[in-house]
């Protein structure tokens, strides 16, 4: 069995991430699809943080994919940290770049919402999980999609956007060529 | 009837005096983005996307509303045109609840097919997330006014070849919405025929036969032509 290559392995010095905001994770679920390709890509990037990997706060990052929308207020400090951090930021799916389902509850008060889900349809324990200690953050008035919060390079879009799509883009991305992102919309 | 010659992307085409700048260039095959036209029905001017530039002319023109003139000088791409249609469509998507992923029309919808040749990968201005109903009370279609865009090819069609007058709007600006009737539930129009022609011609899932999932529905306008045709010419026959 050969070794495994370490972190310092020529080649492997871009460092990726993947962030996971107000979304179902169906757009990480799609990047798993890559399947084989993620060993190729492996040979190329480090993976930083993502919600595969363990880090406790976000390492800089060349490349970082953002899937969800901005729905709380978590997820808004999270985007700006990661922004700070981050060469190319890809808004990564249909919530992340329309707010797509997120986005459905503004529709709705806020108030109306979380009543909805916690008094009205709470099965168990009826009430809203919110109590002093700041574990479960607020929602924000609105959801937004990221580009309405910091700057995004690439609009990746599909609900999920398929593999071969996010395939070609960060390839296109590690080879310093424009990407040629296959349109559509929504 | 006269004849006019006129200039369209330098290229030299002719249309009977009357007839529009729109349906001039589809002869010739020269394609503009619309949204509200539909070739059989009357033109209105609503969407705003087939705008074009005539020489000589400092405003810009809707080529389905446009009648064809000699000399015209017409283009319809241009920089500018490109970044109205754009920003038309943009707000069109900011102004609905268009969330195309649990639409049933999605990837068979000409709003999302107008973003995506127009190169759209993400809406510049903030979704507005309205406040809009749905009419489900009609046996076999529903009306979703969440993806409407007001484009009216369902009220003219109902007006125009089924002849019933069922649909038709009320309210402005943003209070615009469609009603049935006298803006009651669609159920209880009296005059509406089930005829289903409203829900062909819609191009966005607005209008859905009932049953339709995600994705499901696909529209077929083929019978507008076929009974155009044979209202104009006489002519009973299938292209």
């Amino acid at each position: 069995m050969s070794e495994a290559p370490s972190r310092e392995a020529p080649g492997r010095e871009a460092p990726m991430a993947t962030v996971w905001l107000g979304g179902c994770s169906g757009c990480h679920m799609s990047f798993m699809d890559l399947d084989e390709r993620l060993l190729a890509l492996a040979e190329r990037v480090e993976l930083g943080a993502s919600p595969l990997s363990d880090f406790k706060d976000f390492p800089p990052a060349d490349i970082t994919l953002v899937e969800g929308a901005v729905a709380n207020e978590d997820n808004l400090e999270v985007l700006r940290r990661v922004r700070a951090r981050s060469k190319v930021l890809i808004a990564f799916g249909d919530c992340a770049v329309t707010g797509n389902v997120t986005a459905m509850r503004n529709l709705f008060a806020v108030e109306d919402v979380l009543d909805r889900a916690y008094r009205q349809s709470a099965t168990v324990i009826a009430g809203l999980p919110l109590g002093g200690d700041g574990v479960v953050p607020r929602l924000l008035p609105r959801v937004r999609p990221i580009h309405e919060v910091v700057q995004v390079d690439h609009f990746l879009q599909g609900c999920p956007p398929d593999a071969d799509r996010i395939f070609d883009l960060v390839l296109a991305l590690l080879e310093g060529r424009t990407p040629e992102i296959a349109r559509r919309f929504g | 009837m006269s004849v006019k010659t006129l200039t369209i992307n330098g290229k030299t085409v002719t249309g009977l005096a009357g007839t529009s700048l729109f349906n001039t260039a589809w002869e010739a095959g020269i394609r503009i983005p619309r949204l509200c036209h539909i070739g059989g029905l009357s033109d209105i001017g609503a969407c705003r996307l087939c705008l074009v530039e005539i020489e000589g002319r400092p405003r810009l023109h809707p080529a389905c509303m446009t009648e064809v003139e000699e000399g015209m000088v017409v283009r319809t791409e241009s920089e500018r045109l490109h970044a109205h249609r754009k920003l038309i469509v943009e707000l069109l998507f900011a102004e609905g609840n268009h969330v195309c992923a649990v639409c049933v029309s999605n990837g068979h919808c000409e709003l999302q097919d107008l973003a995506t040749s127009l190169g759209i990968d993400h809406v510049r201005v903030a979704y507005q997330h309205p406040r809009r109903p749905v009419d489900a009370s009609h046996a076999r279609f529903t009306l979703d006014l969440n993806r409407c865009v007001f484009c009216r090819r369902c009220m003219r069609v109902c007006d125009e070849v089924e002849g019933a007058h069922t649909l038709d709007v009320a309210g402005r600006g943003a209070e615009l919405r469609l009603i049935a009737d006298l803006g009651q539930s669609w159920g209880t129009a009296e005059s509406c025929t089930s005829c289903g022609k409203c829900v062909q011609v819609c191009p966005t899932g607005a209008l859905f036969a009932k049953g339709s999932a995600v994705g499901e529905m696909t529209k077929n306008r083929a019978f507008l032509q076929y009974i155009v045709t044979a209202r104009e010419k006489h002519e009973w026959i299938r292209k």
